[in-house]
C-alpha cells in the first residue's frame, strides 16, 4: 500500500492519541502513589506532584498497624473468594441444562431467567425481602443476593455452544449421564470462560459498595470500599480519627492515599494476566440467543 | 391403539426422565435463587399501591388513595424527585452524547496503529480503569481535582492560574462526572467494536484501496459500515438505561456542594426509602423508573427492526 503524506499525518494523530491515553489512564495511579510516600510536610505546602517528596513508608505503615482496616481487607478477602466460587458454581449449575435442546421447559425457564435482566423489582421490594426473610444485616447478605448474573449465565452458555455437540453424544452413547459430562468434558474445556467469569465476580464482590451501604449495618462486616468511603469523605483528621481510628493526625493526606492503594493493587496484579480470556469473554457476550 | 400409544410415550417420559433428570436437579438451586431474589420481591412492588405498614405483608396491606396511585401523586409532587428525575435524564443523556462515540473512535485510531507494542500497551492500561470501583475512582478524582491541594490545581496555581472547582460547582461537576464517566469506560467499551472490527472481511479493504480510496475514506466507507451493527445493538441497551440510575458513580462523587445537580433517582431512594423508611413512595418511584426503561428499551428495539436492523430481543 503506497503509504502518503496524508496518511503520514494521520498516523501521528493516531498514535498521539494513544501516548495521551496512556498518561491520562496512568496519571492518576503515579499522583497517588507519590502522595502515599511522601512527608506530610511537604504535602500540606502543596509541593508534591508527580515525584514523591520526603520518601516515607509511614503511611502504608499506619494503614497496616490499623486494626479496622487490614480487618476489612482480609474480610473482604474472604468474601470475595467465597462469593466468587458460589457464583461460579451457580452460574454453571443454570448454564449447563440450558445447552440441551433435548431439555423439555427449556424456553419457559431461559425466559423466566432473561426477564430479570430487563426487569427488576428494584431496591426497597430487595431490602424489603432481605427483612423479611432475615439477611439484613447478616454476613451472607454480602454474598448471596447479587450471586448470580444473568448476563455472566448467558456469556458462560455461549461458551459451552461452542463445544462440539458430538464430544457430549459419544459420551452419551457410552452411558455417561449429564453429571459426568459436565464434571469430565465441560468443565475441563471451559478455563477460558472459567477465569473470565472468576474475574468478573470477584471484582465484583471486591469492588462492591451499594450492597454494603444498604443492607449492612454493623461495621466489623464492612467491606473494604463501604470503609474506604467514609475515610475518603472525612473531612478533617479528627473525623479520619473518630470514624476509622486512624491515630496519626498530620498524616491524613498521605494515608488516604496509602488506603486508596490498598485496595487497588489486588486489581492492577490481577487484571492483565487475564486479559486474553476476558476479550474472548466480552465478545461472547455479543452471540444473540 | 390409543392405549398403546400413551403406554409408548409414559415409557418415553420415564426413560427421559431416568436420563435428564439430574439436568432439573442442577437447575433447582438456580431457580430456587430467582424465584427468592427476583420474583419474590416483584411481589412486594404492590406496596407502591398501597399503605406501608411492617406488620403485614404486602398482601395485607391497605390500598393507597386515589385508586392506589396516591404515592406515584405524591412522587411528582415533590421537589426533590423532580430535581432526581431532571438530573438523571439530564446526565444520562449527557453519557450518551459524549460518552457512547468514544469507544467507537477509540477502537477505530487503536485498529490503524500498525505497531503492535503501542496498540497492546494502549489496550492493558485502557482496560484498567474498568476495574476500579467508584469509590477508588472518587478517592483518586479528589487527589487529581480537590480545589485546593489537587495536582491540577497545584500547577494551575504555579502558573498563576485561579483554581478550578471540578467538583464543587455544579456545572463544573457534570462535566467532572461525565468526563469521569469516559475515562472509566471507554477502553473496556472498544472491545466490543475492536472485535466487529476484526470480523470485516479484509478484501473490501483492497478493493476500497483500488478504488482509489484514501485511508479516512476506508474507514468511513468500509470499517463504520462494518459496525453498524453493533453500534446499533449497543445504542439500544443505552437508550433502555436513560432512566435507569447507576448508584455508585454519583453518590461517590457527590459532596453537599453540589447535591442539586448530583441526586439521581437511585440516591433519591436511597435517602428517602432506606434512611427516610418512605416505603410505599419510594417502591413507586421504582417502579416508574424500571417500567420506563423497558418501554425505551422495547422502543428503541422496535426502532431498529423497523430500519432493518436486527435488534436485541
Amino acid at each position: 500500500m503506497v503509504s502518503t503524506r496524508e496518511s503520514k499525518y494521520l498516523d501521528v494523530i493516531f498514535i498521539t492519541v494513544c501516548i495521551v491515553i496512556i498518561i491520562v489512564c496512568l496519571l492518576p495511579m503515579v499522583t497517588l502513589l507519590a502522595r502515599s510516600v511522601s512527608s506530610p510536610e511537604y504535602l500540606i505546602r502543596n509541593q508534591v506532584t508527580l515525584w514523591p517528596k520526603g520518601f516515607t513508608l509511614d503511611a502504608y505503615r499506619y494503614v497496616l498497624t490499623d486494626s479496622k482496616y487490614t480487618w476489612s481487607l482480609l474480610w473482604t478477602t474472604m468474601l470475595t473468594v467465597a462469593g466468587t466460587l458460589l457464583s461460579l458454581f451457580m452460574t454453571t449449575l443454570a448454564a449447563f441444562p440450558l445447552t440441551y435442546d433435548k431439555l423439555k421447559g427449556r424456553t419457559i425457564i431461559s425466559s423466566l431467567i432473561l426477564f430479570t435482566m430487563y426487569f427488576n423489582a428494584g431496591t426497597i421490594p430487595m431490602y424489603l425481602l432481605l427483612k423479611d426473610i432475615g439477611l439484613l444485616n447478616k454476613p451472607l447478605v454480602l454474598i448471596v443476593p447479587y450471586c448470580l448474573s444473568v448476563f455472566n449465565l448467558i456469556l458462560m452458555r455461549n461458551y459451552f455452544y461452542t463445544i462440539p455437540a458430538s464430544l457430549r453424544e459419544s459420551a452419551e452413547m457410552d452411558g455417561a449421564g449429564p453429571v459426568r459430562i459436565l464434571l469430565s468434558i465441560y468443565i475441563p474445556l471451559s478455563a477460558p470462560i472459567i477465569a473470565t467469569l472468576a474475574l468478573f465476580y470477584a471484582v465484583g464482590r471486591w469492588n462492591g459498595f451499594s450492597d454494603a451501604l444498604m443492607f449492612m449495618n454493623k461495621r466489623e462486616y464492612f467491606p473494604i470500599q463501604l470503609l474506604l468511603y467514609n475515610l475518603i469523605n472525612a473531612v478533617s483528621s479528627l473525623e479520619t480519627y473518630s470514624t476509622e481510628g486512624f491515630t496519626q493526625p498530620g498524616l491524613s493526606e498521605s494515608l488516604k492515599a496509602a488506603a486508596i492503594m490498598f485496595a487497588t493493587i489486588p486489581i492492577l496484579f490481577v487484571y492483565p494476566w487475564l486479559q486474553k480470556y476476558f476479550i474472548q469473554g466480552v465478545t461472547l457476550g455479543a452471540i444473540k440467543e | 391403539m390409543i392405549s398403546t400409544g400413551t403406554r409408548g410415550s409414559s415409557q418415553g417420559a420415564s426413560r427421559y426422565f431416568q436420563r435428564y433428570w439430574s439436568l432439573y436437579a442442577m437447575l433447582l438451586l438456580p431457580l430456587v435463587y430467582f424465584l427468592v431474589f427476583k420474583y419474590i420481591p416483584m411481589t412486594y412492588i404492590q406496596i407502591a399501591f398501597k399503605n406501608y405498614s411492617i406488620v403485614k405483608s404486602p398482601w395485607e396491606m391497605p390500598w393507597a388513595a386515589h385508586n392506589g396511585f396516591e404515592y406515584f401523586i405524591k412522587a411528582f409532587q415533590n421537589k426533590d424527585f423532580m430535581d432526581a428525575l431532571r438530573n438523571t435524564i439530564l446526565l444520562n443523556i449527557l453519557d450518551l452524547v459524549i460518552g457512547f462515540p468514544a469507544p467507537i473512535l477509540l477502537a477505530i485510531i487503536l485498529n490503524e496503529i500498525s505497531h503492535r507494542g503501542l496498540k497492546r500497551i494502549t489496550q492493558t492500561v485502557a482496560y484498567m480503569p474498568h476495574f476500579l470501583s467508584w469509590i477508588i475512582i472518587a478517592g483518586m478524582a479528589l487527589q487529581l481535582l480537590a480545589p485546593s491541594n489537587g495536582l491540577i490545581n497545584i500547577v494551575l496555581q504555579r502558573l498563576g492560574m485561579q483554581p478550578i472547582p471540578f467538583l464543587n460547582e455544579p456545572v463544573y461537576w457534570i462535566a467532572t462526572y461525565v468526563i469521569l464517566g469516559i475515562w472509566q469506560s471507554v477502553g473496556w467499551n472498544t472491545i466490543i467494536y475492536l472485535a466487529a472490527i476484526t470480523s470485516i472481511n479484509p478484501e473490501l479493504y483492497e478493493s476500497a484501496a483500488i478504488d482509489g480510496a484514501n485511508r479516512l475514506q476506508r474507514i468511513w466507507h468500509v470499517t463504520l459500515p462494518g459496525i453498524r451493527s453493533t453500534i446499533v445493538v449497543l445504542l439500544i441497551l443505552s437508550l433502555g438505561r436513560i432512566l435507569g440510575s447507576d448508584f455508585d458513580r454519583p453518590y461517590a462523587l457527590r459532596n453537599p456542594l453540589v447535591k442539586e445537580v448530583s441526586d439521581v433517582l437511585s440516591i433519591f431512594i436511597y435517602n428517602y426509602g432506606i434512611r427516610g423508611l418512605q416505603f410505599s413512595l419510594t417502591t413507586a418511584v421504582g417502579l416508574f423508573q424500571s417500567v420506563v426503561s423497558v418501554s425505551f428499551l422495547l422502543f428503541a428495539d422496535y426502532l431498529a427492526k423497523k430500519f432493518g436492523e436486527r435488534g436485541i430481543i
